[in-house]
């Protein structure tokens, strides 16, 4: 069912005199904006609504992606006036409650990844990662020396390079070994006094643990190189070990996977990042600091970056993950990491009948089966298979990434999937492999959607109404 | 029970047989107390919060891109939708339909108050939108110096420096003139260099609604940015009859709570000459195999995942939520309910610098220009000393702008919004005449 854009009920009639309130000739002369009444409106979009999936809908095993239930009693806490009603340049003797939460979820984020300190300030994984290259720059630039090099393997998010770059850094890239993991010798070869960091999440993007994380550290401290964390495998680990105990110097988490807030359909999220102590002068200003239970905001840091985002983070989203952080407790965490883990063992024996898991090992969170055999048996792909997942009411998982697993499925199915729905995953997936290539390939057929051409979208470019009135007119 | 049958199919005993890989040498703790119940955790956070004084209790007079607007209860529930917020970014867009369909109008009505042809579906916040454009400015043009106005705070500022790290790029800093315009005559002759882009702000960090703003397009061929209220459009001419090439700002103005200043919505709207180069994920009309009309991410070559460093921009999470918000609450205003917002808007703002115009030792407004929401005005003693007496009767004042532009440090930038009724503003006046 096609579902009317709200710019179809544009408002008639000429535009309203807005003169004295602007400077002559600077005044509004039209605007075209929808008229609909609230009961119309909330029509639109509770349909809209209803043409969306989210994890309260259905399995959500998006890899690399920590899909996990958003806790209710976190939006309660979030819808407060003592939370939405605060401004950020308000007196400190008004804030203590924001700055207490802030200095209470920095403490947790240290004990959870076995840090010194943390700044809250980035709003989302990648900006934690910007912010950690900045201070990457920063630190080598205070001991006067010239690194200009940041390495990562072929198998990271594709945010890690992009960060990198986009803090003037060059990019080397190593290759995985045979067993999915770093390739030491390759490590050894990128090193060099060039080295300013090297970026790594662990377990990795296939799901693996980087056994020898210990080695590597040493290799990149003894190049005199940072280490850096990407959080967004967190989940995989957390009571088990930690990227203090791993030997890393920056980490950033992304509270909207592991700490359980709403992805929200793609943001707002956020990104806190942590560093040992010799880097916590660098981190952003301000900090929250305290006095005899009183707190205020930090400015004079010398060696501080400075500033990543317009305020002190994304405090609507902080305050939902330190709810879940103080409702799991630590043992609670632990827990959620084992099973985690366990679903993703359990999911990956189920399917690996009918897909290949490239590299034997056993996973954490996460693992990547491979849609290659189907490809090369009946010309399905990975994103045929995704696509008829649809008609089953299953999320599809991430696919074709890592780029080193052919025809990818990356699935991630959380701590939060029962057996049952495990099950139920599973079944899809092996149906699946099992049916008519044709329907696979036709899919989705089941809704009201079918499948969508985004090659006509990235050709036509229409990204507005406005864009669209223009072609029509012509 | 489950459990066990789980484990019985992966070959292991015990838990921690799952944990095997990871070696001794890098095990630890979590050294955290045990959870809560959920009502307990509700009381264990109410009990930190408690310590807040928000802007319902006592009336503010904060803004400078964070501002107290009421938010329909009808934009609430939307955005409640758990269809909505439990969901991930619509990279599979046969499922994802409503969310896709929801930011393409939320596109859509950016460049109707902006006046460009193409927006993308939000960056984190209004200072990042600007380093973005920043970072886009040089990808478009070879220049060495982005120019941008010296008044802004010095959080938007400092984000600015630090994306353009990487690019090599200078910022060259243009001050203002009497009226709290641009100065045109600092600003005129550095617009012939070889320019990277050229940066305004309409209204800018002094709420002045700056004409000369349409006065840049013609004396430069370096692209121009455009850094706006998007509330004040409704009022304003937009940034695209004044030739801008790349529009930004915060949209937490459209339908979002401040909540301590994060999230915000950066938004980002461009020429369509220039989409291929914008960063951060945009919605694109398209068709599915029935030939319905259907929506996906699009131009996505663009965009790390696939680009990797070579991307025009890191960003993956954005704040689509927000936009979703703001979507639904330009459509429910609709033209002549955002008109009529930004009309009190402003006339709160004048009404306010009317009445402390009045106090002898007020200058209120501090620069004589039309305003949008706020102003300057300046103040017989120091601001930051005038809000901790002024706290003590129960006000918020404006915000000091020692900070942010030393030279007026005497002055205060004070923001009206519909929340103040008269007697909210008549009694932040009387306090104030007490206390000077």
């Amino acid at each position: 069912m096609v579902r009317r854009l709200i710019m179809d009920r544009e408002q008639e009639g000429g535009h309203p005199d807005v003169g004295g309130l602007v400077p002559p000739g600077m005044e509004r002369r039209s605007l075209h904006m929808p008229a609909v009444a609230e009961p119309e409106l909330l029509r639109h979009y509770i349909a809209l609504s209803q043409a969306n999936f989210g994890t309260d809908s259905g399995p959500y095993p998006l890899g690399s992606c920590t899909m996990k239930h958003n806790p209710k009693y976190a939006d309660r806490l979030a819808a407060s006036p003592k939370v939405t009603r605060m401004h950020p340049y308000m007196e400190d003797a008004r804030t203590q409650g924001c700055l207490e939460l802030m200095s209470r979820m920095e403490a947790s984020l240290c004990s959870i990844s076995g840090m010194d300190a943390v700044s809250l300030h980035p709003a989302a994984g990648a900006h934690g990662e910007y912010a950690s290259m900045l201070m990457v720059r920063a630190y080598h630039r205070s001991r006067n020396e010239e690194r200009d090099e940041v390495i990562v393997p072929d198998s990271a998010h594709g945010t890690n390079p992009a960060s990198a770059r986009m803090a003037g850094f060059k990019l080397v890239e190593i290759p995985s070994g045979d067993d999915g993991r770093v390739d030491i010798g390759a490590l050894e070869s990128a090193l060099s006094e060039r080295s300013a960091a090297f970026m790594l999440t662990n377990p990795n993007t296939l799901g693996l643990f980087e056994k020898d994380v210990r080695e590597l550290a040493s290799m990149v401290h003894d190049r005199g190189a940072l280490l850096y964390y990407d959080g967004a495998n967190l989940n995989a680990v957390m009571g088990r070990t930690s990227p203090g105990a791993m030997g890393f110097d920056i980490v950033h988490f992304n509270l909207h996977k592991t700490f359980a807030t709403p992805h929200g359909g793609g943001g707002p999220g956020s990104g806190p990042v942590g560093v040992r102590s010799f880097l916590e002068p660098f981190l952003p200003v301000p900090r929250v600091v305290e006095e005899d239970g009183w707190r205020t905001l930090d400015w004079s840091r010398p060696q501080s970056i400075g500033k990543v985002g317009s305020a002190l983070g994304n405090f609507a989203v902080v305050l939902r993950a330190y709810a879940y952080i103080l409702r799991q407790g630590g043992d609670g965490l632990k827990d959620a990491s084992a099973r985690a883990v366990l679903n993703a063992n359990y999911l990956k024996r189920r399917i690996e009948d009918h897909y290949e898991v490239p590299f034997s090992d056993p996973r954490k969170h996460e693992f990547v089966a491979s849609a290659l055999a189907l490809k090369k048996e009946k010309g399905v792909r990975a994103l045929d298979v995704a696509k008829r997942m649809i008609d089953h009411g299953v999320h599809p998982p991430t696919i074709y990434f890592p780029s080193l697993v052919e025809e990818a499925l990356m699935i991630e199915p959380t701590e939060d999937e029962t057996k049952e729905s495990l099950d139920r995953v599973a079944d899809v997936m092996s149906a699946i492999a099992e049916e008519d290539p044709e329907t696979v390939k036709a899919a989705p057929l089941e809704g009201a959607v079918g499948r969508v051409d985004e090659s006509k979208a990235a050709k036509e470019a229409v990204l507005s109404f406005r864009r669209l009135r223009a072609l029509r007119d012509v | 029970m489950d459990r066990e049958e789980m484990m019985e199919l992966i070959g292991i005993e015990f838990e921690e047989d799952l944990f095997k890989d990871v070696p001794a040498e890098v095990r630890c703790h979590l050294p955290l107390p045990p959870g809560m119940s959920e009502r307990g955790t509700i009381a264990a956070v109410e009990r930190i919060l408690e310590r807040n004084r928000h802007m319902g209790e006592e009336p503010s007079f904060l803004g400078a891109g964070c501002y107290d607007h009421y938010v329909p209860a009808a934009v609430d529930h939307i955005v409640s939708r758990s269809e909505f917020y439990t969901s991930y970014t619509p990279y599979q867009p046969e499922i994802s339909q409503g969310m896709l369909q929801a930011l393409f109008e939320y596109q859509s009505h950016i460049c109707e108050l902006t006046a460009m042809d193409a927006a993308n579906c939000s960056l984190y916040d209004g200072a990042t939108a600007l380093g973005e454009a920043a970072r886009m400015c040089a990808r478009l043009n070879d220049g060495g110096v982005f120019l941008a106005p010296r008044a802004m705070s010095r959080e938007k500022l400092s984000v600015l420096r630090n994306y353009l790290i990487g690019s090599g790029v200078d910022i060259g800093l243009y001050g203002w003139d009497e009226d709290g315009g641009l100065d045109i005559d600092d600003l005129g002759p550095r617009l012939r260099e070889g320019l990277c882009g050229v940066y305004a702000e309409f209204p800018n960090m002094f709420g002045v609604i700056d004409a000369r703003a349409d006065l840049l397009r013609p004396l430069t061929d370096a692209p121009l940015v455009l850094g706006v209220n998007p509330l004040s459009l409704a009022l304003c001419k937009p940034p695209g009859e004044m030739g801008a090439d790349i529009v930004v700002g915060d949209g937490q103005c459209l339908g979002a709570h401040p909540n301590f200043g994060g999230p915000g919505l950066g938004i980002f709207a461009c020429r369509q000459e220039h989409v291929r180069k914008m960063p951060g994920r945009v919605i694109g009309l398209t068709e599915d195999s029935r030939g319905q009309q259907a929506f996906c991410m699009t131009m996505q070559t663009r965009e790390q995942h696939i680009r990797r460093g070579r991307a025009t921009s890191n960003i993956c999470t954005n704040v689509a939520l927000l936009a979703v918000g703001a979507a639904v609450h330009m459509s429910l205003l609709g033209r002549d309910g955002l008109v009529s917002l930004a009309r009190e808007n402003a006339e709160r703002a004048r009404r306010l610098m009317d009445l402390l115009s009045e106090l002898d030792n007020v200058v209120s407004p501090f620069f004589d220009n039309h305003h949008f929401n706020e102003f300057l005005a300046e103040m017989p003693v120091r601001p930051e000393k005038l809000n901790r007496v002024l706290a003590k009767r129960g006000f918020q004042g404006g915000l000091p702008m020692g900070p942010h532009v030393p030279e007026l440090g005497d002055c205060m930038l004070l923001t009206s919004t519909e929340m103040h009724d008269d007697a909210a503003q008549d009694a932040f006046v009387e306090a104030l005449r007490e206390v000077l």
